[in-house]
């Protein structure tokens, strides 16, 4: 019966090849903890992407009950952590994964430095990394905003300050990231679709390219 | 679709009708033949055990994240002004940076756009940096160092950030008090404060003269939500702090614990 319906649906939409690129591939000795255990520091990218999965999972979760404006964020932020059942646990993974996903994706790019995996010829998924960590840093710092508590408010603040330092563009970025002349009613919406829309999209897009570019060139050999 | 007319009916391939050219070359994977060694199947073997890593991952962090509930303050009040603004740990050592003289003020291209700039360049163009074919850390000594001097950088200066934070949280006024009254004002600890010096600079409502207030003392928030323990109030009674000199305490032992008691209690409801 299942294969039958594999078939059915292999017959229009032909998945066997899209099966083999997945799925159908070895994994060398020397990335297997299984053989050396020292090789647990090839799992540092996976677990970065197991973090960012339990983001995005636990993110969707707080979207039911977050509401993204200047008189209700915090209240919301307070329900959702009192009343809701399991909220504290939602938010707890959202909260301490951001720091863990960090601390994951640090160490993935140690690894990839130290064993020199990023020279050729994968210089291009080099560069994607060091992008992902970008998104990384300004998922953090746009998702800091929303509880808009005093940390989170004073926080902004001071980096929004910083990024009005910046030469020339500065005025700008600072406009931009504000909506306006100062972090209030129009930052928190900003903030909050550039959170869970504008840079999940982008990271997403890079985490496609990371995955793809390392299928097709293969993890770098054993030193 | 519609053209593939010859027959075959066991794979549709888009490429008849469209301007995608048919690509006989299949994306193989690598082959790891030139490694020595046990290769394993990803599916299912390898992705058992990757399951099991992520398993065991998963349980210590479900038990981080059931142990420490995740922080939440007071609603933003923007006209707060004792709030001593702390970014997230990971920006920690930019903020620390742009506090230096070198890198603030007239100098502030130095702090926002070479030492980043250095840094996150240098990080990213690391390829085409070091292009040598050696792979090992040992043998590339020159990336190494330089790797390892900016990582140390950066700890660094996320070190001294922290540091200057908790010193400046415990020796701020904090949040101003709300309740202004006194608690037990008839304690011996608050005859002990008037016959020492401290009444002359933490005055004699608690209020603060030349030295911060006291009024909360005894649940005055270090960092986010730790208080201040009465060791580290004993501290600096002791050893002093900024502008208040060590040994400014005369009394006995026993006196200071009096003393010490009672500035735990001022706490604020």
């Amino acid at each position: 019966m299942l294969r039958a319906v594999y078939k059915w649906v292999d017959e229009r939409l032909d998945v066997t090849p899209i099966w083999r690129d997945v799925a159908d591939h070895e994994v060398p000795e020397h990335v297997n903890p299984a053989h050396h255990f020292s090789a647990f520091i090839y799992c540092f990218g996976g677990l970065t992407f197991f973090v960012v999965m339990i983001q995005i999972l636990s993110g969707m979760f707080l979207a039911m009950y977050y509401v993204p404006d200047i008189i209700n964020a915090h209240a919301s932020v307070k329900y959702l952590q009192t009343e809701v059942a399991m909220g504290t646990i939602v938010r707890g993974m959202h909260h301490w994964g951001a720091s863990v996903a960090i601390v994951m994706l640090f160490l993935h790019t140690l690894r990839v430095f130290f064993t020199g995996s990023y020279k050729n010829p994968r210089e291009f998924n080099w560069i994607v990394g060091v992008l992902i960590f970008f998104m990384m840093l300004g998922l953090g710092f746009t998702g800091y905003l929303l509880p808009w508590d005093n940390k989170a408010y004073f926080a902004t603040k001071v980096g929004i300050q910083i990024a009005e330092s910046v030469p020339f563009i500065g005025s700008y970025l600072a406009t931009f990231l504000q909506g306006g002349d100062m972090v209030g009613a129009t930052t928190i919406p900003r903030f909050y679709a550039l959170h869970v829309f504008f840079l999940p999209a982008g990271l997403l897009g890079l985490l496609a390219t990371h995955f793809i570019l390392i299928r097709r060139q293969g993890i770098s050999g054993p030193l | 679709m519609a053209h593939n007319q010859d027959g075959n009916q066991k794979q549709v391939h888009y490429v008849g009708d469209s301007r995608v050219r048919v690509n006989s070359k299949e994306m193989l994977p690598p082959d790891y033949s030139q490694f020595p060694g046990k290769t394993e199947q990803f599916f299912p073997d390898f992705l058992l055990k990757e399951w099991m890593v992520a398993a065991v991952f998963l349980v210590g962090f479900m038990t981080l994240v059931m142990a420490e509930s995740p922080p939440l303050g007071d609603i933003a009040d923007p006209t707060n002004t004792g709030f001593l603004p702390v970014p997230d740990w990971y920006f920690l050592f930019l903020y620390q940076l742009l506090k230096y003289k070198w890198a603030a003020g007239p100098f502030i291209s130095i702090g926002i756009i070479v030492v980043p700039g250095l840094l996150f360049g240098g990080l990213m163009l690391a390829p085409f940096l070091d292009t040598s074919k050696e792979r090992r850390p040992l043998k590339r000594p020159a990336t190494t160092w330089i790797a390892i001097l900016s990582l140390l950088g950066v700890i660094g200066l996320t070190w001294a950030a922290e540091a200057e934070h908790v010193i400046q949280v415990t020796s701020s006024a904090g949040t101003p008090a709300k309740d202004k009254k006194i608690v037990a004002e008839q304690d011996k600890g608050y005859e002990l404060y008037k016959k020492n010096a401290c009444i002359k600079c933490h005055g004699d409502k608690l209020q603060g003269v030349q030295g911060p207030p006291l009024l909360g003392v005894g649940d005055r928030l270090k960092g986010e939500d730790e208080k201040l323990t009465r060791k580290e109030i004993e501290h600096v009674i002791d050893n002093g702090r900024g502008a208040m000199p060590a040994g400014m305490f005369q009394g006995s032992e026993a006196d200071k614990q009096v003393l010490l008691d009672w500035l735990m209690k001022q706490k604020q409801k």
